[in-house]
């Protein structure tokens, strides 16, 4: 089955019962199989005039108490910002999948890319977190979408799955679980459906109908949904608190793999597809006797500086392959400060090849 | 407001942001009166708006489920909620900055995908919060912030542009002419399928002033001046109808 099928495959298995999309090369898959799969199994799928239109009528249909999705690719998540900055104030769950492709701009529409991870992180205006995962095959197309409504459902955020054109179009068997593990928000009804006890807390959310009369604003708010606009003490609580429930979670949200790290002298630090190629080279250096390790981050938002700072420890140079100009080497040389960190970008527009990650990193092993 | 219509209101967010002599109020009653003649279930309505004046007239002040929505995108949040959950009746209510310049798109989309909700445009021709500047719906000439010589464009008239979008019912009244826009609320509201108010509303505090009609009465009295019936328009030479407001239902 290919990537983008596996997706919306996982969409449904988690719970998905609403999809507003717009068409998009590479992720159309997605909604061209969700419009015939969603309606045989009781949900809603819209195509809407533009991405704008569907992240908003996603986000409404959250709060009609909908486990509700879009998927789209670059252009398209451009515009879904003001949408993804909503989502996150608001704090509605919902998933937005990105299926990578070379930019900026049109770019080239059918090519891969890695581009978008730090727009995904920052592209919103004002302070945040998102949840941001990354999948590097066909089973976490499946498997990842799946984590990623439970995340948005448990904390209450957009999480966004960064795919790319690679994992979206690459056909490969996987396994469906009978069982899954799902979490479904906690619909309680409660007058302060924005605000917690706790600096960090994720508040119950009830959803239109109950009689709960929500106030739900994307302005500033205090607990209550009510706009507080110029109330300095509440700016900074909300703000802290939306960042707090993400960052005083991370060690359960983030989730890596680690392949051969423990002796390694020579370290990938890597993600997605570009993870798969440099799976293959380390295999390859460790057939020459050279001990070289990776770790893969599956989370790559919130950024785990912990796991990182911990595998990393003992070993000589670490190396960051990514399909870009090098936007996550940004965080690992910031983790990872006293350590040589090497970027090994691609911005061809094509899928990172093992042998050009092989060859560069070759020059840094003595 | 009247005592009998306390229920539907968080009183503890009044008194409300409007300035002096905003039609708005009056429009905020009017939504209220029709729900209340029709005994529809509050909880079971929803609110969305999106930024400027006309959005704040559900929210904070409806004791009801609102959504109060990015600037433009009230319609699409609307579809949304309407969509995964029919039982809701959905109701956006907003400016026509917002309704008809940012989310023009949205609107035209919803009047033809003929999505169940009633939307109505708390139409008072300029960006009121953001201090005066000109809008799609301000008439040509008019001055405001940011056309001082006079608007050199035509304004939208969105009954006719949501009645060719497919819109079931479209009417426009001026918050002067409350009964029958209480009446025409109470027909939209029980409309299946899309329907759209074009409701003119005063404000003299960003248009009026500096277009010669400083006080609400001026304005009032303005728009009772103005306002032409759709049948009697109808008959009516095109040269003779520029700067009326025509009013009554747009739908054959």
């Amino acid at each position: 089955m290919q990537g983008n099928i596996a997706c919306a495959e996982g969409a449904l298995a988690a719970g998905c019962r609403y999809y507003a999309g717009y068409p998009i090369t590479p992720s159309s898959e997605i909604m061209e199989h969700l419009s015939n799969r969603l309606p045989e199994n009781n949900g809603i799928f819209i195509q809407m005039e533009d991405e704008i239109g569907s992240i908003c009528s996603m986000i409404g249909a959250s709060w009609a108490g909908a486990k509700a999705m879009t998927a789209t690719s670059g252009p398209g998540f451009s515009l879904m910002l003001e949408g993804l900055g909503y989502a996150v104030m608001t704090e509605t769950p919902c998933v937005i999948v990105n299926v990578q492709r070379a930019g900026p701009a049109t770019g080239q529409a059918t090519r891969p890319g890695q581009g978008d991870i730090m727009q995904a992180r920052w592209g919103a205006h004002g302070d945040y977190r998102i949840i941001g995962l990354s999948p590097w095959s066909v089973q976490e197309m499946y498997d990842l979408t799946i984590e990623s409504f439970n995340l948005a459902e448990e904390y209450r955020v957009p999480v966004i799955l960064l795919a790319d054109e690679v994992v979206g179009h690459l056909k490969e068997s996987f396994v469906i679980k009978p069982e899954v593990e799902i979490f479904n928000r906690d619909n309680t009804i409660t007058d302060k459906p924005f605000g917690t006890t706790a600096d960090d807390g994720v508040p119950p959310m009830p959803i239109f109908g109950q009689g709960a009369k929500l106030l739900v604003t994307g302005s500033t708010h205090d607990e209550f949904g009510i706009r507080k606009v110029a109330d300095p003490n509440v700016q900074d609580k909300l703000v802290n608190r939306l960042c707090r429930k993400i960052d005083n979670h991370k060690e359960k949200i983030c989730k890596t793999e680690s392949y051969l790290v423990d002796d390694a002298d020579y370290l990938f630090i890597s993600f997605g597809i570009s993870a798969r190629s440099s799976y293959a080279v380390i295999k390859q250096f460790r057939k020459e006797g050279i001990k070289a390790g990776l770790l893969r981050l599956k989370t790559i938002w919130p950024f785990t500086d912990d796991i990182i700072k911990r595998v990393a420890n003992n070993c000589k140079v670490i190396f960051v392959p990514e399909m870009n100009r090098g936007q996550l080497v940004l965080e690992v040389q910031r983790a990872l400060c006293n350590k040589q960190v090497v970027s090994i970008p691609k911005t061809q527009g094509e899928a990172i090849y093992p042998s050009e990650i092989y060859n560069e990193v070759k020059k840094y092993i003595k | 407001m009247s005592e009998h219509l306390h229920k539907y209101l968080r009183t503890q967010a009044f008194p409300t942001p409007f300035c002096a002599g905003c039609g708005h109020g009056i429009l905020m009653g009017a939504v209220l009166r029709a729900i209340d003649d029709l005994q529809l279930d509050f909880n079971k309505m929803v609110f969305v708006s999106g930024i400027g004046c006309g959005a704040w007239i559900p929210s904070p002040h409806f004791a009801a489920d609102t959504l109060h929505t990015l600037h433009g995108r009230p319609i699409a949040y609307a579809t949304g909620v309407k969509s995964f959950n029919p039982e809701l009746k959905v109701v956006v209510i907003s400016g026509d900055g917002d309704l008809a310049a940012i989310g023009g798109n949205h609107l035209i989309h919803a009047a033809r995908r003929n999505v169940e909700m009633t939307v109505i445009c708390a139409n008072n021709s300029i960006y009121g919060m953001t201090g005066g500047q000109v809008s799609p719906t301000t008439p040509k000439n008019s001055k405001t912030m940011t056309t001082a010589k006079g608007n050199p464009e035509e304004p939208f008239d969105l009954c006719k542009l949501t009645v060719a979008c497919g819109a079931r019912y479209v009417s426009r009244y001026t918050v002067f002419h409350i009964k029958p826009l209480i009446n025409s609320i109470k027909k939209a509201l029980v409309t299946k399928g899309f329907s759209f108010i074009d409701v003119v509303s005063p404000c003299p505090t960003q248009f009026g002033r500096r277009n010669k009609q400083p006080t609400l009465y001026d304005m009032m009295n303005d728009l009772k001046n103005r306002s032409i019936r759709y049948e009697t328009a109808k008959s009516t030479k095109k040269e003779d109808l520029i700067g009326k407001v025509v009013i009554g239902e747009f739908n054959e």
